[in-house]
């Protein structure tokens, strides 16, 4: 294998498309395997994702949590801080929104939204800075502390959804409802799509904002290229990645307050999908770029959307959904692989 | 108080030390077979799920309890050695490909156990390992019970604690392992195959990961569920750490994630008006806590995390 100079602008953008048609072309394999006629599966698929009205819309609900965990992610990353921990985060968030929702205060409506957001930023930022710490400080492994925090928060909501914040005389893991006034309006009539994905579209903006326009922006991607040298620079390495997490975190903790204000309206233990970890694969296929993510997102959101309407048609389990999702990652990192470098089949 | 803590409580709080640190042994070991060549192989929480599917499918489908372990080895295997393609072959990221094999098997394993067994109302069951006791040394009061009445994994599990040690540090392929994962260029300038010996290191800690996840299946319970490894398989990624990449320090880790778990499980069943949630989170945090304290002195294999690519020389 050779390194190879860089290629043209234009086959970057194509390569996460053509990942994604190879992704779907070899999905064919786990659908002939569980029995799916090919056809029919694709066709379902694809009308169960965009085929009616509400589909659609659905598609773009469904999208906006993943919007959040997939830039969450990718601002991470984009520091070389291995962020995993979105799951948790998401998690944080989710729980800050709906205690601020349930004890809503009177206040006006607005400033009610505002606060759950806020709320949720926060403490999914706040969870996501203690793998930054404990990395800073004691040298612990990121990766390692935020995807066991994960679990660490699961269980915390865990044991408040069977206790302080269990909905009263009930005996299942969820919480009283919120207010009526701390739901996030439905902006098109008969269907899901709220407020939050607006955020999540005003978020992509925001981030992209931040990574090209801004003094965090440019040092978080210096301290991803080369912690040493952007130290050296005179970065001070430990408070943009302190700050990256805060940020990241928070991203995350804004796909929890979505679910709980625009689907839910209550808290219970499955709030998230495994959205957190979705979103991994989707900074990836998004290449760490906002845009880039918040397309990935759609795609992945067409393909759990789509997968359940396939697999009420042809039978094959909903968690081809997974499948296609970790198949896509694979694909897009050998395909990265191909940008960098040549390889030369030697002859002898 | 007095009637709670009492020798039958140490024994039974013994066992289920031995017991819980059992899967978390076999992936320990396993991720140090396979970090001490260089590689970080971040799959092993899938492949511990896999290795619980498919263990736990083929005991179902054969009535064999060995076989389901044997194929909970092979499904191991395979999905090391599709990391190794990436990891190694490729030289693709460690933490990425490790995630994505993460994935790939966890979406597979429960795509194929609806396959499977479709989706009844009770999960399907198998008849699992029994305790074997050990004669004369199962008798000895308090220890008899806890350590030498246990599961023949259990007992495989730390036999392979000296033999994992002896192999790494008194045998030439373990020499040649830690050469690989030291320093791949010295390796490579004395005629060593660097990446077979990391695609061989891989399969051979994925084999002992895939069992760790059987256990969980074939011994520890009877059924699957999908939360069945449930962050087990990151807490041995961070036993490693713990142990310092010593088989032997691991393998103590591993017995103190054990004793949490027992004891959260105990306690659990004596304070019951306690929600258990509130005990499940303390081994995790308490895995953080030490690595918050270990970390720093931490020495891992040098080229880890770093593919070799022959053509750019370190």
């Amino acid at each position: 294998m050779q390194k190879r100079p860089p290629l043209a602008g234009w086959i970057q953008v194509l390569l996460p498309v053509g990942a994604i048609l190879l992704t779907l072309a070899l999905s064919a394999i786990p659908i002939l395997f569980a029995g799916g006629n090919l056809w029919l599966s694709y066709y379902s698929l694809f009308k169960g994702a965009f085929g009616t009205r509400y589909n659609l819309l659905e598609t773009f609900t469904h999208a906006a949590p993943l919007t959040f965990t997939g830039l969450a992610v990718a601002f991470a990353f984009r520091a070389k801080f291995w962020n995993i921990g979105a799951e948790g985060q998401l998690l944080a968030g989710a729980i800050a929104a709906a205690w601020v929702g349930i004890n809503a205060p009177g206040i006006p409506r607005p400033l009610l939204l505002l606060l759950m957001c806020l709320a949720g930023f926060l403490a999914g930022g706040a969870w996501a800075t203690i793998p930054a710490f404990l990395k800073n400080k004691l040298k612990v492994d990121d990766v390692v502390s935020s995807l066991l925090l994960n679990y660490v928060m699961w269980h915390i909501m865990g044991f408040l959804l069977f206790g302080p914040m269990q909905m009263p005389g009930s005996s299942w893991p969820r919480s009283a409802a919120i207010a009526e006034a701390a739901r996030f309006p439905i902006l098109f009539s008969r269907s899901r799509f709220h407020l939050g994905i607006v955020l999540a579209a005003l978020a992509v903006l925001v981030i992209w904002f931040i990574n090209s326009k801004t003094v965090l922006g440019f040092q978080s991607r210096a301290v991803g290229a080369n912690a040493q040298a952007a130290a050296f620079s005179g970065i001070n390495v430990n408070s943009v990645i302190f700050e990256t997490a805060l940020i990241s975190g928070g991203l995350a903790g804004m796909a929890g307050v979505g679910e709980v204000a625009g689907i839910h309206f209550h808290l219970l233990m499955d709030v998230s999908k495994g959205f957190g970890y979705s979103g991994i694969v989707i900074a990836m296929l998004g290449r760490l770029h906002p845009v880039g993510t918040a397309l990935a997102a759609f795609f992945f959101s067409t393909i759990i959307v789509g997968a359940q309407s396939m697999s009420r048609i042809t039978g094959v389990p909903t968690y081809i959904a997974d499948v296609i999702q970790a198949m896509a990652l694979l694909i897009m990192l050998i395909t990265l692989l191909f940008t960098e470098y040549r390889v030369r089949v030697a002859m002898k | 108080m007095e009637q709670i803590f009492n020798w039958a409580f140490l024994a039974g709080l013994l066992g289920a030390m031995i017991r819980m640190a059992t899967p978390i042994l076999f992936g320990t070991l396993g991720e140090i077979i396979v970090e001490r060549s260089g590689v970080l192989n971040l799959g092993i929480e899938g492949i511990m799920l896999m290795g619980a599917m498919t263990g736990f499918l083929t005991t179902l489908y054969t009535g064999s309890l060995w076989l389901g372990v044997l194929a909970a080895a092979l499904g191991g295997i395979l999905l090391s050695l599709l990391m190794a393609f990436l990891s190694v072959t490729l030289g693709l990221s460690q933490h990425v490909s490790g995630l994505g094999i993460t994935l790939l098997a966890t979406g597979l394993a429960m795509f194929i156990y609806r396959l499977a067994v479709g989706s009844p109302v009770s999960p399907p069951t198998v008849k699992p390992f029994v305790p074997v006791a050990i004669p004369f040394l199962s008798s000895l009061p308090v220890v008899g019970r806890a350590f030498f009445n246990q599961y023949s994994l259990v007992y495989i599990a730390f036999l392979l604690i000296p033999l994992v040690w002896i192999f790494l540090y008194k045998t030439s392929w373990g020499l040649v392992i830690r050469t690989v994962g030291e320093n791949p260029l010295a390796a490579d300038t004395v005629g060593i195959n660097v990446n077979l010996v990391r695609t061989i290191c891989l399969a051979a800690g994925g084999a002992l990961m895939g069992i760790g996840g059987a256990f969980l299946t074939l011994a520890h319970q009877n059924m699957f569920l999908i939360d069945v490894v449930g962050g087990r398989g990151w807490v041995c990624i961070a036993m490693v750490i713990f142990g310092n990449w010593d088989p032997a320090r691991g393998a103590a880790g591993a017995l103190l994630f054990g004793f949490l778990d027992g004891l959260q499980l105990r306690l659990q069943s004596i304070w019951y008006n306690i929600p258990f949630h509130l005990f499940l989170l303390v081994p995790y945090l308490l895995t953080i806590l030490v690595l918050a304290t270990i970390s720093r002195r931490a020495a891992a294999p040098s080229s880890l995390l770093k593919p070799y690519r022959r053509e750019e020389k370190g």
